[in-house]
């Protein structure tokens, strides 16, 4: 099997310090993978390489695309790494202002990817935006309300609405749970869980929060100052982790 | 007069504006920057259009100038006055006698012919501008023809009044390529844009871009499949002249909420009473 | 069907002074589809630690591990995944779960991600739910508010919805009643007559006598009786 996402050896500096240094891992189709570590760890900066958002100092990050198979997404034009992430790859933010348009109505935030890859009928876009409203768990009558009107927890819902509508397969999260009270966390991670299933997404998380990852990521990479200290399967590295700065993280978190 | 070069700025002024509207021509919608000069004016009184009539007038032309559509508000009267004193052309109110037209949110009713410049007064000439505020961003838009937020602004127009509301500065697609602001002429006047024998030039000062339309250029309103676009106009006959087919403006008469309709276009209106057309409060 | 080699496991405590507890050395032994093995020995002798590492949740230091054709010790965590979705279920003494999800779509989950229609795996989770005995009236209820033989109950359901080939049971029949205990060790011999291979953990005697074929005493692998 092709991977959907083959990293190798991404290294980003600031000046001298090392924002992630030497980063490689295969992700395949349907996986998920969390990327966990302290502030400044880097693991935001190497999301950020990986969605195109940031251009690394050595590495390749090679996409298997639809049309021309695998492709270094580095080096690649830049028209094809912006028509790629509006169509195969979805970014969710942390915080849902840098996510959506918030002074634009749900329906527009939900329909501005389709109507980027060419989509000119108003009615089937409204459609495809109600119809994703209630997929998050949003009430379609709310199609032309602006995301102001929405609470913290249904901005991230149509954060998510908004990224998936065109049907990308590979989702890069940035603390997408982040800033939420508990409730809300746990009701969006089930959404989350099955949309991951449902559509065969492949997906890469960034957060601190051990919880997240042992609910939605098949594996797990731990890193510390920029580097990957371990990598493994998400359950064993929480529960049998070997290097002495995962042991730590884990033995950090307060048990409930 | 003498104190002042033809058309008041200087050569190489002109030349650099030339060459801008040259690079324009041959990119029809794409903005091209320019050094924008300050003019004798301030800035929203047409100083980009100024600056494109400078660097087009030669002795020989004919100029008029119109402000919404009228040759007699101060605007129009001010610019048609600069240029008598600065470059000493001939003026006109009369539309077909013109041979550089500078216009300030109207195109003129009666059908430009080939060999008329009509040079546009534009306030903001970015289309993306109110979606999307990185100017860096537009740029990588117009560049990589990503215009999906444009009709983000029309999907939120039917959303909120059932219809495309946007009736001035409609936007458009030249030549299927560049998104353009026609400038905040009424979306009226959209279909004259297209396929237009006379040269359309488009100045923004403060904004110092320029950006035009070659003689025949197609020009599309964007729209829906199920919304098309539709060049509407107040459902009104001109007051003085009977047209039905002009755009109308809406003049109030008195406290009492009265109101009459009068073509917007001056010089068409008086040419229609003068060929013996009238309307129902024609003097 | 499931194979251990040489397995021996070892803790490094790095944030304590590096100390190193060895805990397994030199386990083998295998097991056929069909049979049910027991693992025995005091408690802290390792038998959890040994399951958790056949479920590849513990990483074993050296050996090999094989399920089917699956070294888990050296396997991919993709790989590792799609065995435990299709091959090797677990019945933990605990239920962990995301909270809010109703106990009906819990148990049907391992069914849906093998591609079971959500129609079919419903059906297949109610029946489980009421041959358990959990009441109808919760299983639109998230399980974690239950107690814990509730909980317990649900874990067992979810279990065994899929019909997996090899399973592993850590104490499946502590904390519950003994109608429940006798649907749970039916459940079990319906696996075994399925040919699944079993390794379980029973403190229940008479439980471990009805259902398991032979008993491996952990304690012998214990590095000091190696030593």
């Amino acid at each position: 099997m092709t991977p959907l996402l083959s990293v190798r050896g991404i290294t980003k500096r600031y000046g001298t310090h090392i924002g992630c240094a030497d980063v490689s891992f295969d992700l395949y189709p349907g996986e998920v993978m969390g990327i966990v570590g302290e502030s400044g760890s880097g693991k935001s900066t190497l999301l950020n390489c990986m969605a195109g958002q940031l251009v690394p100092d050595a590495g390749e990050v090679v996409f298997d695309t639809r049309a021309n198979g695998p492709q270094n997404t580095v080096t690649m034009s830049e028209p094809e790494r912006r028509m790629l992430s509006r169509t195969d790859w979805a970014f969710v933010h942390q915080h849902a202002c840098d996510g959506l348009r918030m002074g634009i109505s749900a329906g527009g935030n939900v329909g501005e990817r389709l109507m980027a890859v060419g989509e000119r009928h108003y009615g089937d876009i409204r459609g495809d935006a109600k119809d994703w409203l209630q997929r998050v768990e949003i009430d379609a009558a709310r199609v032309d309300d602006r995301p102001t009107t929405f609470s913290g927890g249904m901005q991230q819902r149509l954060q998510i609405a908004r990224n998936l509508v065109t049907g990308p397969r590979l989702v890069f999260m940035d603390e997408p749970t982040g800033g939420l009270d508990v409730s809300v966390q746990a009701r969006l991670l089930d959404l989350l869980r099955g949309l991951v299933r449902d559509m065969n997404l492949s997906a890469i998380i960034v957060t601190h929060d051990l919880a997240v990852v042992r609910l939605l990521a098949d594996r797990l990479m731990v890193m510390k100052s920029g580097r990957v200290v371990e990598a493994g399967l998400t359950d064993q590295i929480l529960d049998d982790p070997q290097h002495a700065y995962s042991q730590l993280l884990v033995s950090s978190v307060l048990q409930v | 007069m003498s104190a002042y070069n033809f058309a008041y700025l200087d050569e190489q002024t002109k030349r650099m504006i030339r060459r801008a509207i040259l690079k324009g021509l041959a990119i029809p919608g794409y903005q091209v920057p320019f050094a924008s000069r300050e003019m004798p004016m301030p800035y929203g009184w047409g100083t980009g259009g100024v600056q494109v009539s400078a660097a087009v007038l030669i002795p020989d032309d004919t100029f008029k100038v119109i402000d919404q559509g009228s040759d007699d508000t101060t605007n129009a009267v001010s610019i048609r006055t600069f240029f008598e004193r600065t470059a000493g052309v001939e003026t006109t109110t009369v539309t077909r006698d013109a041979s550089v037209i500078q216009t300030r949110h109207r195109i003129p009713e009666e059908r430009l012919h080939e060999g008329q410049i009509l040079v546009y007064q534009v306030p903001i000439p970015e289309p993306l501008r109110f979606l999307e505020p990185r100017e860096s961003e537009t740029r990588k838009m117009h560049g990589l023809e990503e215009y999906g937020l444009m009709h983000v602004k029309l999907y939120e127009d039917i959303s909120r009044h059932g219809h495309i509301a946007t009736s001035y500065a409609y936007p458009v697609k030249v030549e299927g390529r560049y998104v353009m602001d026609p400038s905040p002429i009424p979306k009226f006047d959209n279909p004259k844009l297209g396929d237009m024998a006379a040269i359309q030039l488009f100045g923004a000062g403060r904004e110092q871009r320029i950006y035009a339309l070659p003689p025949y250029t197609q020009v599309v309103s964007l729209d829906f499949e199920d919304h098309p676009f539709e060049a509407t106009k107040a459902d009104h006959a001109c007051s003085l002249c009977g047209s039905e087919d002009s755009y109308q403006d809406e003049v109030i008469i008195d406290d009492a909420g009265r109101r009459m309709f009068v073509c917007s276009d001056a010089d068409y209106c008086k040419a229609r009473q003068a060929a013996g057309h009238h309307g129902k409060d024609a003097a | 069907m499931i194979e251990l080699n040489n397995i021996s496991k070892t803790f490094t405590l790095h944030n304590q002074g590096a100390a190193v507890i060895e805990v397994l050395s030199d386990v083998s032994f295998s097991v056929e589809p069909g049979e049910c093995v027991a693992l025995t020995g005091a408690s802290g002798a390792g038998k959890s630690t040994l399951m958790r590492m056949i479920y590849g949740n513990y990483l074993a230091r050296s050996g090999e591990i094989r399920i089917g054709d699956v070294d888990i010790v050296r396997s991919e965590p993709r790989t590792i995944i799609a065995l435990r979705r299709e091959v090797l279920g677990y019945v933990s003494q605990f239920l962990r779960v995301v909270p809010r999800v109703p106990t009906v779509n819990v148990v049907s989950e391992p069914l849906r991600a093998v591609g079971v229609s959500a129609t079919d795996a419903k059906a297949r989770a109610e029946a489980l739910l009421l041959q358990l005995n959990i009441p109808e009236r919760l299983w639109a209820l998230s399980p974690t508010t239950f107690s814990g033989g509730e909980q317990q109950r649900v874990n067992i359901a979810r279990s065994f919805a899929h019909t997996y080939p090899a399973m592993l049971l850590d104490e499946p029949t502590a904390s519950l009643d003994a109608t429940n205990r006798e649907v749970v060790l039916q459940l079990i011999e319906e696996a075994k007559a399925r040919g699944t291979a079993i390794i379980g953990i029973f403190h229940d005697k008479a439980a471990r006598a009805r259902v398991c074929d032979r008993e491996i005493d952990v304690s012998q692998f214990s590095p000091e009786v190696a030593a």
